[in-house]
């Protein structure tokens, strides 16, 4: 992973300083409020319902076992002991003190972390496939980028206060595990006609109040200009996106009122004045760039035998072959897996973490992985580099610490934001329907007959648990101050990415999860084959649900 | 006279500021309304949503261009300063407005040199934050090379 040198070094604990600076005249009362807002989100601390909010920056997902075991620390001494790994990949202290964070933020530092830009009306985190480097499918590793991304946003000085936030993600896959469609910009690694990996450029797309799919503004980019060309598209945005109106604010809203076109057009225009400049990527800082993500020191395996001896060890337990069914997953190199480390345990809030889970994992990706650990947007972790071998002994260790829950990407492996528990943007709690419906669904012989579904839950418009995109949504709404539950269906986060459609009224807390079941059973009815939920949606279209689900009690 | 920062020290203000309604003269500040019924004047300010391209013709003569934030969290201004720059012009550019101080390295690197603070009793201070940060990534006017081609 990227190492910092001590350039890097120098920024993040300049920051600290200016931070720590800005802190000391807010409390002395020099600057307002309303001053110190942007300045505190752009440092990541959100002032919360019960208390602020901090959220700590996990580059692209990737972080080793010393930031990880500094987390823990942090959230021991600082906060109530436990973290919350959010859906772009972050990690979230829901407790620390504001005079705290400057302190805070200097232990972060310390372990080449920041809370930079991970709120606020900036360049967010860039976030990328959390099987990245490791996937079967990858056309080249998409990592290196996002660090040159992630080195061009930090501290933009064009772009600090752009009409809103600004969203980028990257992939390099068949299968879509970045959202690229749903972001501010998405990029896709591809190829052109003469076989060169370039980028696909999409631009507009996002999720919130209005949600939209990204539209391709560039079909092909060389990859030197992938700086050059992301300021041209920010430079156009920061000009010309709406600022009358935070809610029309997001570069979507830009795009679809200029039409694809002219909005490439314009970003043209302003890409003729940059293309070639000294933003321009050279060769040895790519190579530069690659070098931190090589393979780490895999031992050569024979994978037939491998393979032979995990099928032995999972006859004789079932329990251990059903979770290396469900939560790993095949690994590029022969005799590893990739292994998900399930943060949906039933009875835990999905995605909270404990100090005590933090030191385990930490020990864990060193004693099995070399020392690597990835957050995801489903907010689980993930232990990329397992040895086969190994699979059974780290089993035993996650099952211990309720971190092997076998439903990665089924059902109770949901993505639920804070919500009403925590957030004070918050119009319905989210945890609580969660949990209702990872208890009523508890039982892993229907989960797994139900096949892969994505549930996702927001407690708001601002769709932190991404409910648009999953097969399955569910947004909290307010109606004269009582907690109310939108249903949509059909979502999806894949290429052939699409927003979920509303089923029709919303319906109270208690009520959900007999509404899930509905749903899961008119699925089944109607499933031909082998189809997955969201086949059967799109064959069969919204109306059987509906009916079934509104259908009137005898 | 109000004081402002330019070229990293504190010195009076030579320039009347902006009136839309009155007379432009000599020494005024023009808006961009007035600058264009009167182009041979050679001070101008610039609001956000007013577009700097009128002014790329008259770069050589400008003497001080004006980008004025009525609230800080009006980015525009960071691009209009940068975009001035990179088409060559050369005079006093001067970030204006209800800026903060903390984004007076931003200002600095798009390619203001001077600073017209809405409180110019805390001039001294503000200096201090010109010097935030030692280091930067990206390639602006200030410097003019990345990080990256200089490591
Ligand atoms: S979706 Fe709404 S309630 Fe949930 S975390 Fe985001 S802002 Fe808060």
């Amino acid at each position: 992973m990227y190492v910092y040198d001590a350039y890097d070094q120098r920024i993040v604990d300049d920051r600290v300083a200016q931070y720590r600076d800005q802190t000391a005249r807010y409390l002395a009362g020099e600057i307002s409020e309303e001053q110190f807002l942007p300045l505190r989100l752009q440092n990541g601390l959100y002032v919360q319902r019960l208390a602020p909010m901090l959220r700590i920056a996990v580059p692209y997902g990737l972080l080793n076992s010393t930031q990880l075991r500094k987390l823990a620390e942090i959230s021991r001494r600082y906060d109530k002991g436990y973290a919350h790994v959010s859906t772009r990949q972050n990690f979230q202290l829901n407790w620390p003190q504001l005079e705290e964070v400057p302190d805070i933020l200097a232990e972060l530092a310390s372990v080449q972390m920041h809370a930079i830009q991970t709120s606020g009306n900036c360049i967010r985190n860039t976030t990328t496939d959390q099987y990245a480097g490791v996937a079967t499918d990858e056309l080249e590793d998409p990592r290196p980028y996002c660090e040159l991304i992630r080195q061009w946003s930090t501290l933009h000085p064009e772009f600090a206060f752009l009409p809103r936030k600004f969203k980028i993600a990257v992939c390099a896959t068949e299968q879509d595990r970045a959202a690229v469609h749903a972001h501010d910009i998405g990029l896709e690694l591809v190829k052109n006609d003469a076989g060169e990996v370039g980028f696909r450029v999409l631009a507009g797309g996002g999720l919130g109040r209005t949600p939209m799919i990204g539209q391709e503004v560039c079909p092909w980019l060389e990859k030197k200009h992938l700086l050059s060309y992301l300021e041209a598209i920010l430079r156009v945005y920061n000009l010309y996106g709406r600022r009358d109106n935070k809610f029309k604010a997001r570069i979507k809203i830009l795009v679809k009122a200029m039409g694809v076109e002219s909005f490439r057009d314009a970003v043209e225009k302003e890409w003729a004045s940059l293309k070639d400049g000294p933003t321009t990527l050279t060769d040895e800082e790519m190579d530069r760039a690659r070098s931190f993500f090589t393979e780490p020191a895999y031992r050569t395996i024979d994978a037939v035998s491998a393979e032979a001896e995990l099928d032995a060890q999972c006859t004789a337990d079932p329990i251990f072959a059903n979770w290396v069914r469900r939560n790993t997953v095949s690994h590029r190199k022969a005799g590893y897996r990739i292994v998900n480390v399930s943060l949906k345990a039933t009875g835990y809030a999905p995605g909270d973490v404990s100090d005590k889970q933090m030191e385990l994992i930490a020990d864990l990706a060193d004693e099995y992985a070399f020392g690597e650990l990835r957050t995801t947007h489903q907010q689980n972790m993930v232990l990329a580099d397992v040895e086969m071998a190994q699979l059974y002994s780290l089993w035993q260790k996650l099952q211990a610490a309720a971190l092997a829950t076998p439903n990665i990407g089924y059902l109770t492996d949901l993505i639920c934001c804070p919500g009403g528990d925590y957030c004070s943007l918050a119009n319905a709690k989210s945890i609580p329907v969660a949990e209702a419906i990872q208890a009523r669904f508890e039982d892993l012989d229907y989960l797994y007959d139900l096949g892969p579904i994505e549930l996702n839950i927001s407690g708001c418009m601002n769709a932190c648990g991404h409910h648009h995109i999953g097969h399955i949504g569910i947004l909290g709404v307010d109606k004269k101050g009582q907690e109310f539950y939108q249903v949509s269906l059909g979502g999806s986060q894949d290429r052939d990415a699409s927003l979920g459609k509303i089923l029709g009224p919303s319906f109270g807390q208690e009520e959900m999860p007999d509404v899930m079941e509905k749903l899961l059973t008119t699925y089944l009815d109607l499933r031909e084959e082998e189809e997955t939920f969201l086949q059967t949606y799109r064959r069969v279209g919204i109306d059987p649900f509906k009916e079934r689900v509104y259908a009137k009690a005898h | 006279m109000p004081r402002l920062i330019k070229d990293g020290a504190i010195v009076e203000d030579a320039w009347l500021p902006v009136d839309p309604e009155g007379e432009p003269g000599d020494n005024r500040i023009h808006t961009l309304a007035q600058w264009q019924a009167n182009p041979s004047a050679n001070a101008v300010q610039l609001e956000p949503g007013d577009e700097p391209w009128p002014l790329l013709e008259a770069l050589g003569s400008l003497e001080l261009i004006a980008v004025n934030f009525p609230v800080f969290t009006d980015g525009r201004g960071f691009s209009y300063a940068r975009e001035l720059r990179e088409k060559g012009y050369t005079g006093e550019l001067r970030a204006t407005g209800h800026f903060q101080r903390d984004q007076m390295t931003y200002l600095r690197r798009v390619g203001c040199n001077a600073f017209a603070l809405d409180d110019d009793s805390k001039l001294e201070a503000a200096l201090a934050s010109l010097q935030d940060f030692s280091e930067h990534y990206q390639a602006s006017i200030e410097p003019e090379l990345p990080l990256f081609r200089r490591r």
